[in-house]
């Protein structure tokens, strides 16, 4: 059954179950097979929940039996990103200090994903409290990049990438704080959308950084992403950053047309710190869209270069905040000592990992009382600056295009040394969370045999201009259907 | 603006986090890295800026105050590390 439906987007596995050529039992039981022969080497996932999936699968094909309508993603095996709650079931964050919590309710979108019919296979790997852009940093385990067995994955969401790209789920989520979704896609060669902040709820989202965290789907296609945004977007009452809006109906946007439509190409995304030949992919995807005639020039966002201080600025001292609560009382880790004082400081010391303390450290400080000013306050007012640059050119353009990531994915330890070499990396994703607007990472093509992403940016709640785009270069491109070799002289090679 | 020890020290007490001697010497350097690279910041002027705290703003998100149910004792205290009866149960709290 694996050859049949391995490999196959969300919309032709829909085909598959609507016309009973295939049970969600049988497609879950394949997914499952994938995820038992790929998984020891690629190490996507923390938590795979067999009985539990199945038992899901065989409720969707009672009603199949039963002959009634079937919802797009029902009977669709995926998973999520283990910093999404999901009731009785581990969510560990990839940190010691969560490695035996188990969450007492679902997040809005383990609630919208059920209700939606989907088969959840299990929790995958991340960056610890996603803090990281290569997943090196999780406590339980090293993911590997699918393509290139010695490269990493990208982080945080490290194994939501993976899962799609390896065919170990139909498609996951995961969660962008300055570019855990977007840099990870691209590294895999999948497409991966980060959502306007307040586009999807954050309710039970285990919070990084409050103001920048937006939760977002891994998928094979365009209109696969379309299809979760639909069952993930929308107002949530619970958490009071939910946008009160509706949300539309995001396949509406998928037309394989973009005459007209005006792209503004963001000089500083193709300055110092970008490879060149990623540099070279990305404007021969842009000859592509031009061909296909949308309105290309260049424009600028000159505070781009302040991204980075202002992003690590904000995101620690509100990651100092949040990791708070960690305190060894409630739940988590807690470490013995004679007293309380203590029992919190060998807790936090024993169940944090060496980058989640540099950056609770990095964020105290800067919100520490002498400091506030010089730094916190400082980088909020670069945030407004940043956000102008944006408003400024979508006066003029429609779309926004550069490349996700400046490089494609580096070796395991090539920048773990070196914390702020791994910060800069993130150049080309953090102004986005800044300023709080969508972006979507598609696959545009490979350097040294590792796929690079094009990333295009709207304004607030412009999904639907970024979807017109990216699905109309993937109807006129062939990076989608390219798969990374998976067999087992490779798997059992590259696991030395 | 440089970082020393003791400041690593203070912030380290501040975030209730135990250091070891390896991690307050990393972390000194390591902050004066980030925080040396961060000062590119002062370049601009942003006396006239207004700071963004979020770039979605939203105001005062209200709704009736209504009883409903909500997760119960149980469930709540289930992941607690140590408990009793209802309770937390922590060491003892000293105030020296």
């Amino acid at each position: 059954m694996e050859s049949v439906t391995i490999g196959k987007s969300v919309s032709e596995l829909h085909e598959l179950l609507l016309h009973k050529e295939i049970s969600s039992t049988e497609l879950t039981k394949a997914y499952i097979d994938r995820i038992k022969s790929v998984d020891p080497a690629l190490q996507a996932y923390l938590t795979v929940l067999e009985d539990e999936a199945l038992a899901q699968a065989a409720e969707v094909d009672e009603k199949i039996s039963q002959g009634q309508a079937l919802k797009p993603l029902e009977g669709i095996p995926m998973a999520l990103k283990d910093n999404m709650c999901t009731e009785g079931i581990r969510t560990s964050c990839a940190s010691k200090m969560l490695e035996n919590f188990y969450p007492p309710y679902n997040a809005t979108v383990t609630e919208r994903l059920r209700a939606a019919g989907t088969i959840l296979l299990g929790k995958l790997n991340m960056d610890e409290f996603a803090m990281g852009s290569s997943t090196e940093n999780s406590y339980f385990a090293k993911t590997r990049n699918p393509w290139n067995l010695e490269c990493v994955p990208g982080g945080s969401s490290g194994g939501s990438a993976v899962a799609v790209a390896g065919d170990e789920a139909a498609f996951t989520l995961g969660s962008d704080t300055g570019g855990s979704i977007r840099q990870p896609a691209a590294f895999c060669g999948v497409v991966g959308m980060k959502p306007t902040y307040g586009a999807v709820s954050r309710l039970g989202l285990i919070a990084f950084a409050s103001s920048l965290d937006q939760i977002g789907p891994f998928t094979k296609t365009v209109r696969d992403n379309a299809l979760v945004m639909n069952a993930i977007a929308g107002h949530d009452p619970l958490d009071s950053t939910s946008v009160p809006i509706e949300a539309p109906d995001y396949t509406k946007f998928l037309v394989n047309d973009i005459k007209g439509l005006k792209i503004g190409i963001p000089r500083e995304y193709f300055g110092a710190g970008i490879d060149p030949e990623v540099a070279k992919g990305i404007q021969a995807g842009i000859q592509t869209l031009i061909d296909l005639g949308a309105e290309v020039a260049e424009c600028s966002l000159p505070h781009t270069e302040y991204a980075i201080p202002a992003y690590y600025l904000i995101a620690t001292a509100e990651a100092s905040s949040n990791l708070a609560r960690y305190d060894g009382v409630r739940y988590g880790y807690r470490a013995d000592a004679d007293d309380v004082l203590g029992m919190f400081k060998k807790t936090r010391a024993e169940g944090f990992g060496q980058e989640v303390k540099r950056r609770i450290m990095l964020g105290t400080y800067a919100l520490s009382s002498g400091y506030y000013d010089a730094y916190y306050l400082k980088a909020q007012k670069v945030r407004t600056l940043i956000k102008q640059d944006f408003d400024k050119a979508f006066e003029k353009f429609d779309v926004l295009l550069s490349p996700t990531a400046p490089t494609s994915a580096f070796k395991f330890g090539e920048k773990s040394a070196d914390p702020l070499a791994m910060y800069l990396s993130d150049i080309t994703t953090v102004p986005i969370n800044l300023a709080g607007i969508p972006a979507i990472s598609i696959p545009a093509g490979f350097v040294n045999g590792l796929p690079i992403g094009m990333q295009l940016m709207g304004k607030a709640f412009g999904e639907g201009s970024l979807y017109r785009v990216a699905y109309t270069f993937e109807q006129n491109t062939n990076y989608h259907t390219l798969k990374p070799n998976l067999s087992r002289e490779v798997l059992t090679g590259g696991s030395r | 603006m440089s970082i020393s020890r003791e400041d690593v020290e203070y912030v380290a007490a501040l975030a209730r986090l135990e250091l070891t001697e390896q991690e307050t010497q990393e972390y000194t350097e390591q902050l004066n890295s980030i925080l040396g690279y961060a000062a590119m910041l002062e370049k601009l002027d942003t006396s006239d800026v207004v700071p963004t705290a979020h770039a979605v703003p939203l105001h005062n998100v209200l709704r009736e105050d209504q009883v409903k149910s909500s997760i119960n004792h149980d469930k709540a205290l289930k992941n607690a590390p140590d408990g009793e009866e209802g309770f937390f149960r922590v060491p003892k709290i000293s105030l020296t």
